[in-house]
């Protein structure tokens, strides 16, 4: 949730505001020629910019931007929010609609524990109060994709408030420098997630989806811009972006975009923008009714949510029936920035390559079973990890869990490179050749495509000879005091043993006949 | 095996004495399930010009009757219900059978599931005959603003309206005098009194079940708020619909409660701790209750004759040993037009879900998604529906939520704050008129719109559900015109045992006469041969 956050370099003030929701709205292409886009009203976010000091630039151009998040995280749970129907991923549309999803009439919603779970935890660890008592609220628009005509949300008291998260970004010539930087979270609240809408314009159709349980995070961005020392700027809301990418260069744009328009003599207005990602610039979303009244009242079918701690823990209370924060917080994991500095710690890591083990799904635990079953240093782990890995499952869009290499695969051809059986260049090799995943060993690689390095001291000092003696003019430069004519020797003894020698070798013997 | 036999009682339409045990007949093969059916379907068709029913559920209701038989021939009884005709108000959903709200809106809608005390009925092998009348969404006071038309009071065709009518008036058209049953249950009290069904669910949000209930001579139970479920029922207003009972004597709302209530995992607002079977003890001694008369009840608009049956009840309460005194509901009269803004509040909220997409009805209009809204929802609801949409939405803006909305909360918790009091101070129940009038000719009653009529009638029973209490209608007395009176009783929240323990030693005290409807009925006495369907009662 916070990694947008990381990206965020825009000058001035700003603050988060973190919701957690039932499931996403994100949408995927949709198939058949249909235009999947989606059209809402205006946020439901309640702008209250904190006051902090500030820090304006320097130079001509004093502007300051504030920017807040409505980030929409679906909650990893078996059912919905408020019905028992599934949640998965590509289910069929429309499979996995309850009653109470489709709005019958009569119908009435169930909290689901695990999400107020989730909640709670997510409140945990991002340092927020998390309030015993919580309440549900309706917020009332029409749209074909949210069947009930409201949204059941918690707008008036969340269950959890005033977080902050600290995060750290790398500046500096060589990214060396971290900074920390802290965003505070206004609120998290539980909220019901509405369909999906695809618009079919060539057949002016609007098909719907209420299975509601696609893409994991959308985040709506509110940006303004000011002169520091004057008044707010209007704001407007860029909405539904999908990734951590698309949300800073869509804030980096936005803001440009409202400097340059106050600098010509424009007027920001109060409204909702899209994000066109091919284009990479925001524009404003068709929005007729204009400013909407969301007419938010009580949801009269959910009692308070009261939770509990091991202090107000009513005696005799089932486990099932209550849910008691403390216990959630023992359940905590690790939270990022701890698991961070102890890589730092035990492994002597960089900072940056701390996030970036953390930042991938997979990569760290990656990371861990290498260096279980390696010798290697971490640094050189840490390098294999995060170049050579990373960089062949970005290459082809993979995620960790499918990379074809294993950790032990990269443990053992890690272990052959540190006792020197075989070269950096045929590691790489070796790791190609792993790649392809056809269920050879790195030593069975080695062997099957000779790359292990030369040994034998006699037939390397030999070939070394040969080479002199069929060089005489390279010799010679070595000898008139060119210290780069070695190299050029070392490389044709390299190539003469299909690059199995290691250099360092080739050299001591090389500069040993020479002196001689 | 049941906790203590109980036995139906069949009532001769002629005298309330003359019982045979319709449990007990049923039991020893006097009568079949499918006979009792038969009968009341019978009824049903010779009653339809009431216009109790929108939909009647025969196929259904046979065959459940099919099953209830075999279930007896095995000695395999389900309970006190089993095999006896029910009616549903048309607002709680059932699985398989058309469920409009009486509402062009959801004309044809059938849903694909029960309402949590629909499943408990049949669980319990009740009949389902059909669907009610109601006015269209619930909203209103006389059962007159659906979109099937009126629902006609049975007292209309009473010998004992009737005859009092020939005495006073001279030569005026009957049929065109027939009287409202009050609403907006007004269906279901019509099928119960006239005998077409034993029992029959009703809503309540502001009287709905008790106000029919006393127009029709009946026993008219809204629960305490969370003691039945709401799943399935269509919503009118979340925070103080209640399902309602209405039968014919208080034991038989007392054995349908005890069906009904308790947890359901379905709707969140329903109480966690497990609730008892109702066993109603009879009581004899009185001496030992207070009865609260609240002063702020007396109003104006009472008529002499429902004021002085109130007072005579009081009196009997008070001769029999109990004792009775005034007491304060101080924010009464702020009670109607806090449930104004409160009512249309959440009316339009829940309406917004009627906008033709998923289920009923869908206008022709497809320039726009929007057009398509505005003119479903203008064709699909009627006048006092769409205004009360416009009302609760007028409330519910940012600029008018604090002035109205919230306000109305805060008035909300006066009023059952005042309750609260009141049975602090040692009052077990308050005595109350359920209507200001017995039931008015249909002609008189349109004269006024559906508003004002609710809110004049509404007066008495609305504040309960503001303050999610118990109340019950009981029949006392038939007024000079011959229609029955009923007075309410308001218990303390969750007291609804002891709540129908005392009305049940008022129905006995009063001894309210059973509807006589023998023309009405002619044809049927062949049916029944000597034994003609009146009421049944549960005796232990």
């Amino acid at each position: 949730m916070a990694a947008p956050m990381l990206r965020l370099c825009c000058p001035g003030r700003r603050w988060a505001l973190a919701c957690i929701d039932g499931c996403s709205r994100h949408r995927r292409g949709a198939p058949n020629g249909c235009t999947s886009s989606r059209r809402r009203g205006q946020s439901s976010v309640a702008q209250q910019p904190f006051i902090t000091a500030q820090k304006p630039r320097k130079g001509e151009h004093e502007w300051a931007a504030v920017v807040g998040l409505e980030i929409h995280a679906q909650i990893s749970s078996k059912s919905k929010l408020f019905s028992g129907s599934q949640v998965h991923f590509a289910a069929p549309p429309n499979s996995l609609v309850s009653f109470f999803d489709a709005s019958l009439p009569g119908t009435l919603p169930v909290l689901n524990r695990r999400c107020v779970e989730a909640a709670v935890m997510t409140g945990l660890a991002l340092n927020c109060r998390i309030n015993k008592k919580s309440l549900f609220d309706r917020k009332h628009y029409f749209y074909a994709d949210l069947p009930a005509g409201y949204q059941i949300t918690q707008q008036r008291l969340p269950i959890a408030v005033n977080g902050s998260l600290v995060y750290s970004f790398c500046a500096g010539k060589n990214r060396s420098q971290v900074i920390n930087k802290t965003a505070r979270v206004k609120q998290i609240q539980l909220e019901q997630d509405s369909g999906k809408s695809l618009h079919d314009d060539l057949r002016s159709q609007t098909l719907i989806d209420l299975n509601r349980a696609e893409g994991q995070l959308r985040v709506d961005a509110n940006i303004s811009v000011h002169h520091p020392g004057e008044p707010l700027g209007v704001r407007t809301e860029v909405k539904n972006l999908n990734s951590a990418r698309f949300l800073a260069k869509a804030i980096d744009y936005e803001i440009q975009r409202q400097i340059n328009e106050l600098e010509n003599g424009g007027e920001i207005l109060n409204e909702t923008r899209s994000f066109d990602s091919k284009l990479g610039c925001t524009i404003p979303m068709r929005d007729k009714e204009g400013k909407q009244d969301y007419r938010f009242m009580p949801e009269p079918n959910l009692p308070p949510l009261l939770l509990y701690d091991t202090e107000s823990l009513p005696a005799g209370a089932d486990p099932q029936q209550v849910i008691d924060i403390d216990r959630i917080r023992e359940q905590l994991p690790e939270l990022p920035s701890v698991t961070r500095e102890k890589l730092v710690q035990q492994y002597g890591m960089l900072p940056e390559h701390s996030f970036t083990l953390l930042n991938e799904v997979g990569l760290l635990e990656f990371f861990q079973n290498v260096m279980k079953e390696t010798r290697a240093e971490p640094k050189k782990v840490t390098s294999w990890v995060l170049n050579t890995l990373l960089g062949f499952l970005k290459q082809q869009n993979l995620a960790v869990s499918e990379s074809p290499v294993t950790p032990s695969a990269l443990a053992e051809l890690l272990n052959l490179l540190d006792r020197k059986a075989i070269s950096s260049s045929a590691a790489k090799q070796v790791f190609e050749e792993l790649w392809r995943n056809e269920g050879k060993t790195p030593a069975q690689i080695v062997s099957e495509k000779k790359l292990e390095l030369m040994q034998d001291q006699e037939a390397l000092e030999q070939l070394c000879h040969a080479v002199m003696e069929g060089h005489p003019q390279v010799v010679m430069d070595v000898k008139k005091g060119n210290p780069r004519a070695i190299n050029k020797l070392i490389g044709l003894v390299r190539k003469a043993t299909l690059s199995r020698a290691d250099p360092t070798v080739i050299k001591e013997i090389l500069e040993k006949k020479l002196a001689s | 095996m049941p906790l203590k036999r109980m036995h139906f009682q069949f009532c001769l339409q002629t005298s309330y004495k003359a019982a045979i045990k319709v449990s007990a007949a049923l039991k020893q093969g006097h009568i079949t399930p499918t006979e009792l059916c038969q009968k009341c379907l019978s009824i049903i068709k010779k009653t339809k010009f009431l216009n109790a029913y929108i939909t009647v559920s025969e196929e259904v209701a046979l065959k459940q009757a099919e099953e209830s038989e075999k279930r007896y021939k095995k000695g395999h009884s389900l309970g006190d219900l089993d095999g006896i005709p029910i009616a549903v108000k048309d607002n709680f959903s059932t699985s398989g059978i058309e469920t409009t709200c009486a509402s062009n809106m959801l004309r044809g809608y059938v849903p694909p599931y029960n309402a949590t005390v629909v499943q408990k009925l049949l669980d319990q092998g009740a009949l389902l005959m059909g669907k009610t009348n109601l006015d269209e969404f619930a909203m209103g006071s006389g059962s007159t603003d659906g979109v099937f038309g009126p629902v006609k009071n049975p007292w209309s065709y009473s010998k004992q309206y009737r005859e009092k009518r020939k005495q006073k008036s001279h030569c005026e058209n009957e049929d065109s005098n027939w009287l409202i049953t009050g609403g907006s249950s007004g269906g279901s009290a019509a099928a119960v009194s006239a005998f077409t069904c034993f029992a029959a669910l009703g809503s309540d949000t502001g009287g709905s079940t008790r106000n029919p209930a006393a127009h029709c001579g009946l026993v008219g139970l809204k629960p305490s708020y969370g003691l039945v479920s709401r799943h399935g029922l269509i919503p009118l207003v979340n925070s103080m619909d209640v399902p309602g009972i209405l039968t014919r004597c208080v034991d038989d709302a007392a054995i349908v409660l005890g069906v009904l209530a308790g947890h359901d995992p379905k709707d969140s607002t329903t109480i966690q701790d497990p609730v008892k079977p109702f066993v109603l003890p009879s009581l004899t001694d009185v001496s030992k209750l207070c009865i609260g008369i609240p002063k702020e009840y007396l109003t104006p608009e009472l008529s002499s004759e429902v004021r002085s049956l109130w007072s005579k009840a009081a009196n009997l309460f008070e001769s029999e040993g109990a004792k009775v005194i005034e007491v304060s509901l101080p924010h009464t009269s702020y009670s109607i037009v806090c449930y104004h803004v409160l009512c249309t509040s959440e009316v339009a909220s829940n309406m917004a879900r009627f906008d033709g997409l998923e289920y009923g009805h869908r206008c022709d209009i497809d320039v726009s998604t929007e057009a398509m809204y505005a003119a479903t929802r203008r064709e699909g609801f009627n006048d006092v529906v769409r205004g009360r949409i416009l009302s609760g939405n007028f409330f519910l803006l940012k600029e008018n939520y604090e002035n109205y909305f919230v306000k109305a909360q805060k008035v909300r918790r006066l009023i059952a704050n005042d309750f609260v009091t009141v049975f602090n101070s040692g009052v077990d129940v308050l005595l109350t008129p359920t209507t200001l009038s017995e039931a008015v000719p249909y002609t008189e009653f349109i004269k006024e719109d559906n508003r004002t009529r609710s809110a004049q009638d509404d007066i008495f029973t609305q504040a309960a559900n503001m303050a999610g209490l118990p109340a019950v209608s009981v029949p006392m007395a038939l007024s000079n015109q011959g229609l029955p009176i009923g007075l309410q009783f308001i218990g303390r929240a969750f007291c609804d045992q002891e709540l129908l323990t005392i009305a049940k030693w008022f129905e006995k005290q009063v001894q309210f006469p059973v509807i006589q409807l023998q023309e009405l009925m002619d044809d049927c006495s062949s049916v029944f041969e000597n034994e003609k369907l009146a009421s049944v009662s549960l005796k232990q």
